[in-house]
């Protein structure tokens, strides 16, 4: 970057074009100046907090914790080991166990007291030796009082969705949208988008929206990406799935 | 308009003004089922919403040849006019793709979420069926409404302010009978098995519903009645719901028509 002399002799300043060319030069000199080195410090020590506030603080600010009423543990009760009743070859049918379809083909969801107290109902002859269900029997079985659980995955209100039309006829299995829920001990904590009032499972964990499995996220996007990939293009017709 | 083959189905309604007594149940039924708001002062009707609105007209001629017809609308559903290019006045003007006929089923969908409120769709609606949302209805904030929110329908998602909204021939219940069917294995659904709100309120059976594909559904035996029209089939939108009336006045005002101006062949061509 040294100064050229212009090969036409004249000094520099004279036509438009040269004073151009000498404003780029200055320009490259104060790029490598120190006094610009020290600007990109600066620089980088306003962006790198600002990218820590927006991906790691602004996400737990945003989402409310809130842990269920009471631990259900998913992985105990798919056990056909330990739980004779439910059972099924597959473990979609087993899920369906207790998040059955109606007669009219809707789903039932999260399953009321009922399902629980058709195994768990003598409070004197508990089936296991855990406090949840002395709790589930005490509390909720015995008084005859559903159990406020907190839905992980309800849409918003703008979404119609058939379980039906996805696991009978599409064949889908539950874990490909709700993952592997089934093997879980522990129920994890409910997050609220304190904004919008959605579950996070919504959006999905990463904040970034980028998904590694089917079941990280299940926004619209999601839904008529899977339509796509299944040939089904004309389920993504808006009133299929926006009610 | 040729048929449109295999499952695809074009749902459809015949009003019958003959027996049809005006006594507004339609209206209550159809608010009922969809969510429809009100204000807290109702008195100014120009600004009510119904998805299905009942007129009254008469013929205009002095006491005693006085004769009067209720007149329930609902969207008409206009569908393509067959030669290609031509939609339903409202999608086609919509700049959000917030409205759109769907070709399976043949109902104008509306997605509120979507919707920008541009109200481009009510102007272009030749029939008035459609309604802009000027405040919110079911909202915390207003006195009125508190706890009204627990009569709403969860089938039915409600309207925020600022979205236009109209009647979608009770679409939730096209996906009840249809997640019914698969219940039972079925991928095709019976006759009145899904019928709108209208349809089963109507206490002088006025209205009937079904599928204009279908040859052995009543509505297309219907149709074929020579007391059939349409409203303003001079525009050539389509609609798809038929009207039946013996009285020749109602017929020529239906589609309008200036005093000079004589009927074409109706639109019995389906």
């Amino acid at each position: 970057m040294e100064n050229q002399r212009d090969p036409s002799g004249k000094t520099p300043g004279q036509g438009p074009l040269l004073s151009l060319i000498n404003k780029i030069k200055a320009l490259v000199k104060t790029i490598f100046s120190s006094s610009f080195k020290i600007g990109l410090v600066y620089f980088a020590a306003g962006l790198v907090p600002a990218l820590i506030i927006g991906w790691l603080f602004f996400p737990a600010l945003l989402y409310s914790k809130q842990t269920q009423p009471m631990n259900f543990n998913h992985a105990l009760h798919m056990d056909p080991e330990i739980v004779s009743e439910i059972q099924g070859d597959t473990e979609t049918e087993r899920c369906l166990y207790c998040h059955s379809f109606r007669n009219d083909g809707t789903f039932t969801g999260i399953p009321e007291i009922g399902v629980c107290s058709e195994c768990h109902k003598d409070d004197d002859f508990p089936l296991g030796e855990s406090e949840e269900e002395e709790l589930l029997i005490n509390e909720y079985v015995t008084n005859k009082r559903e159990i406020p659980w907190l839905s992980y995955s309800r849409q918003p209100d703008c979404v119609y969705f058939s379980h039906i039309a996805h696991i009978e006829l599409g064949k889908l299995e539950c874990t490909t949208c709700h993952g592997n829920r089934g093997k879980n001990q522990v129920l994890p904590a409910y997050e609220k988008n304190r904004i919008s009032g959605y579950s996070r499972n919504i959006w999905g964990k990463k904040i970034s929206g980028l998904k590694k499995d089917t079941w990280d996220s299940m926004k619209m996007d999601d839904c008529a990406a899977c339509h796509k990939e299944k040939g089904h293009e004309e389920n993504n017709a808006c009133f299929t799935c926006h009610k | 308009m040729e048929k449109r083959e295999g499952h695809d189905n074009k749902y459809g309604m015949v009003i019958d003004l003959d027996k049809c007594t005006g006594c507004g149940t339609c209206m209550v039924a159809c608010a009922a089922e969809n969510n429809v708001t009100v204000r807290a002062d109702e008195s100014d009707k120009e600004r009510s919403i119904a998805w299905m609105q009942l007129y009254k007209i008469d013929n205009g001629r002095p006491f005693p040849d006085t004769e009067v017809c209720y007149f329930p609308r609902p969207c008409m559903h206009c569908d393509e006019d067959g030669r290609g290019g031509h939609h339903s006045p409202c999608v086609s003007v919509c700049v959000a793709t917030a409205t759109e006929l769907d070709p399976h089923t043949g109902i104008v969908s509306q997605i509120y979420a979507r919707c920008i409120g541009c109200r481009y769709c009510q102007a272009a609606c030749p029939y008035h069926a459609r309604y802009f949302n000027w405040w919110d209805g079911y909202s915390s904030f207003k006195p009125f409404s508190k706890g009204m929110e627990r009569s709403l329908s969860p089938e039915v998602s409600p309207r925020m302010r600022g979205v236009i909204e109209k009647c979608t021939f009770c679409h939730h219940r096209l996906m009840r009978a249809k997640t019914k069917a698969y219940a039972e294995n079925r991928r095709d659904l019976r006759e009145y098995e899904y019928i709108t709100a209208c349809t089963e309120a109507c206490p002088a059976r006025a209205i009937t519903f079904g599928d204009l594909n279908n040859p052995d559904h009543m509505v297309s035996r219907l149709i074929k009645n020579k007391n059939t029209f349409r409203l303003l089939e001079k525009l050539n939108t389509q609609p798809k719901v038929y009207y039946i009336s013996s009285k020749e006045w109602v017929r020529k005002l239906a589609d309008n028509y200036l005093p000079d101006q004589i009927k074409p062949v109706s639109g019995n061509d389906i």
